[in-house]
């Protein structure tokens, strides 16, 4: 470990920090996707009562934990551009149905909290904020099943060998020796297949499940309404185990990444402590131990998106686009870092201090 | 429509849509932090309440340009992935650092919009001044990286590719200080002047609420000052692009052929076949005067350069005389009212000047009319190219064809977007406070019994 530590170069150093950003982004912003999920989901006789609870913890930090997605694309576009460009190519599609999901769930939101309209009009945009909430984290999932399956890398190696000069997106394949392939194979059948779709709908069950859990803690000193959410969070358990076993039967089939995902030295300890984290979320849900099952529903998450990382190192964008050989000059990745850790200094501490502001557990007080 | 066309468009446009939020963004946390500062000092309550409101005018706009302003990001890559792939290293950096800014800005944003009970009332006040201060750098920041493009520096071309980045060195660059000084300078003249125009038009309106008087107060200290000094930035830019683009400089003074002291035209329309600018007032050698502080000097004109090199004239002039046009107008109402404002020795006299109101509502959208405007000179005033010099618009485009697809459903969805922003704030505006007397005291945040500026969702 240490061994693989020090060889790291600084591209890859790179690399790890915006998978953190990355990770942030799951943690918070996901499960802010997974609030909506609820909202849209919210039934039974405090269906009020959920959805308010949600808003509520919603409110004060969405912005915020919106954030992180920028912090990653910047600076996958400042330190590696080729994978960023490429990406940018093959999956314009669902990259831009997502963005409409973020722009509809973004606003949907505020018209919805700042509305002075009638009650039905409030609900309309309920109704969009949670639908685009459905949407977003599927596509989402859908790109980065696509990228780890190698079907965005191998597009891009069609693209540049179709073209009269060179596009730099793949790594030398030569140029000008295929026809120009037809606008699906290129733009449509790389993210449209059944592995990129079933990751798209875990990352569905997981930010769900991530935002069911983080609910039942918000819902402290209400106990029907944990109740509520300690059922929906088991559900979702549920439901990312089943589309998890998907995904990993229908990635087993391909080789590469997913090969590696399965069939390596690290592999084997990181799927059994993400199982591990599963089942200690669930038990600490049954037991209704709830802050125990936050941190383990937070750790099982993490523990995904790192295997899914560390499954792809050292490409970036597989089967043969590395980490190094997209990466920017040394000196911008350098300067990047530092400002980076530099921000970091101001960041760490204000982000702190929205949270505690309004997540810090106080006695209740009449807020609604 | 061509591909590069219809990418063209769908960049102009979600950039026109979100400049308008990021105008307001960087403009309306500042009156909010002078009203909520009033507030303190004088314990009026109207002084909270236009707080309160333009906070939650702030929340409405912010999220719509966080949204769009993330659009965008991810539109350099969807749109001009090879753009992206040339530019991204050596830009990179102000990007950074803006997304910083922002972050910054979206967390004390959240503080102040829903702390209102949970902080006191100092932390209350700096978490509005930093939304304010993170508002003008972010703004700030991606002007920088707007201005690269203009004249691009912090690297050495070797065959065709970028080599010696240096990150900081293109943020230094020639257009840096005159872009992000005009920028900022008519971020807060375009608000500060929206805001007293609208303000100005409620009284107009018959309404004798002494709070629109305290609001156009405000906006007038802010956008006035703004507007005054605009000229002077308006000048440095002008002679950085005289220096460093010469033919954009042609192109928005409709100057065809090269000569020795150049006029200045006012309007006319340049005709690119016939090679001339007309039905312009020309002011003798003031050009030349202008671009370079000398009555003498030599302006180049677009025959100077090869045709492949024009960017589309017309556009860039036209566009280039509504700036001017609505920025003189705001520059003389900005002065007329501040001389109001010193001669009446108070800011409540101003309201009582119908005249001068009239002047004020109809100055409200001419600022953000003129950033409309400004941007199509550099942006058009740039074509054909995206990098100047270095990269031309239709190398950088993405291979995928049908892109007129993707610039129609973000037309679409922008305009349905525009028209619920419009409608919200009607709403907002619409909801004019009763009307307590002047002086009227309320306690501060913390003290428990304030009115609540925490929005109420969904609950039963």
């Amino acid at each position: 470990m240490i061994q693989v530590i020090q060889n790291l170069t600084i591209a890859e150093l790179t690399a790890w920090v915006i998978v953190v950003a990355l990770n942030a982004y799951v943690l918070f912003g996901g499960a802010d996707f997974g609030g909506g999920v609820w909202d849209l989901f919210a039934s039974g006789p405090r269906r009020e009562r959920q959805r308010s609870l949600i808003a509520n913890a919603i409110g004060p930090i969405w912005e915020a934990n919106h954030v992180w997605l920028i912090v990653a694309v910047v600076l996958l576009f400042v330190c590696f551009p080729r994978a960023f460009s490429g990406l940018a190519t093959i999956l314009h599609i669902p990259l831009s149905l997502m963005l409409i999901g973020i722009v509809l769930r973004g606003s949907a939101f505020v018209f919805r909290a700042y509305s002075y309209g009638p009650r039905t009009e409030q609900r309309r945009w309920g109704h969009v904020f949670a639908v685009s909430s459905l949407i977003t984290p599927i596509v989402l999932g859908i790109c980065v099943g696509a990228v780890v399956s190698g079907t965005v890398g191998e597009a891009l190696a069609t693209l540049d060998r179709s073209a009269k000069e060179p596009l730099g997106l793949a790594p030398s394949v030569g140029t000008g020796t295929a026809s120009v392939p037809g606008f699906p194979s290129l733009y449509v059948h790389p993210w449209l297949t059944p592995f990129a779709v079933a990751v798209g709908v875990m990352a569905l069950a997981l930010f769900s499940f991530l935002a069911a859990v983080y609910l039942t803690v918000e819902a402290e000193g209400d106990r029907e309404l944990q109740q509520d959410f300690r059922q929906r969070a088991l559900l979702a358990a549920g439901a990312s185990l089943v589309t998890a076993l998907v995904a990993l039967v229908l990635g087993g089939t391909r080789g590469g990444a997913m090969a590696r995902l399965v069939g390596t030295g690290w592999s084997l300890p990181l799927l059994s402590a993400s199982a591990l984290a599963a089942g200690v979320a669930i038990f600490a849900l049954v037991r209704r131990r709830y802050r125990l099952a936050r941190l383990a529903a937070g750790g099982q998450v993490t523990l995904i998106l790192w295997g899914w990382a560390l499954a792809q190192f050292p490409l970036i964008v597989p089967p043969s686009l590395t980490i190094d050989a997209a990466a920017a000059p040394a000196r911008v990745l350098g300067d990047t870092l530092l400002v980076l850790a530099g921000g970091a200094v101001i960041l760490v501490p204000s982000l702190w201090y929205l949270i505690r502001v309004f997540k810090a557990k106080e006695p209740k007080e009449s807020e609604s | 429509m061509s591909d590069l066309l219809a990418a063209r468009s769908q960049m102009a446009m979600s950039l026109a849509f979100h400049i308008i939020f990021s105008v307001i963004g960087i403009g309306l946390p500042l009156l909010m932090v002078i009203a909520e500062w009033r507030w303190m000092r004088t314990g009026e309550s109207q002084y909270l309440d236009l707080a309160k409101r333009w906070a939650k005018g702030a929340a409405i706009l912010f999220a719509v340009g966080a949204v769009s302003g993330t659009v965008l990001s991810f539109e350099l890559g969807l749109l001009w992935p090879n753009f992206m792939r040339f530019a991204g290293p050596i830009i990179g950096m102000p990007f950074s650092l803006e997304g910083f800014a922002f972050f910054t800005e979206a967390i004390f944003l959240g503080l102040y919009l829903y702390g209102w009970k949970r902080i006191g009332r100092r932390a209350h006040l700096a978490s509005g001044i930093i939304v304010a201060l993170s508002g003008v750098l972010s703004g700030i920041f991606v002007v920088i990286a707007n201005a690269w493009m203009n004249t691009p520096t912090g690297f050495t071309m070797v065959d065709g590719q970028p080599v010696d980045v240096r990150p900081f060195a293109a943020m230094a660059n020639p257009a840096a200080f005159s872009q992000t000084l005009h920028m900022t300078l008519a971020a807060y003249a375009a608000l500060g002047l929206g805001v007293a125009g609208l303000h100005a038009f409620m009284i107009l309106r018959g309404s004798g609420n002494p709070f629109h008087r305290r609001a156009l107060a405000i906006g007038l200290a802010v956008g006035a000052p703004a507007s005054i000094l605009q000229p002077i930035s308006g000048d440095i830019s002008a002679r950085v692009v005289a220096e460093t683009q010469p033919v954009k400089l042609a192109a928005l003074e409709g100057q065809f052929a090269t000569e020795r002291g150049a006029p200045l035209r006012i309007g006319g329309l340049p005709d690119v076949d016939r090679g001339d600018t007309r039905w312009a007032i020309e002011i003798p050698k003031l050009l030349s005067l202008l671009a370079f502080h000398d009555p003498d000097a030599e302006v180049k004109g677009l025959t100077a350069f090869p045709r492949n090199e024009w960017p589309p004239v017309p556009i860039v002039h036209v566009a280039f005389q509504i700036m001017v046009a609505l920025g003189t107008y705001m520059t003389l109402v900005s002065v007329w009212a501040l001389w109001r404002w010193w001669r009446g020795r108070s800011s409540i006299a101003l309201a009582d000047d119908r005249l001068l109101l009239r002047a004020l509502a109809l100055a409200t959208p001419m600022g953000f009319i003129a950033i409309e405007a400004g941007w199509t000179v550099t942006e058009v005033g740039r074509q054909p190219w995206i990098v100047q010099g270095i990269l031309r618009t239709a190398d950088a485009v993405t291979p995928m064809p049908g892109l007129v697809v993707p610039f129609l459903v973000f037309t679409a969805l922008y305009i349905v977007l525009g028209i619920i922003v419009v409608y919200m704030l009607r709403q907002h505006i619409a909801r004019v406070p009763d009307e307590p007397a002047i002086g009227n005291r309320e306690p501060a945040p913390g003290n428990g019994s304030n009115a609540d500026g925490v929005p109420s969702v969904g609950t039963a």
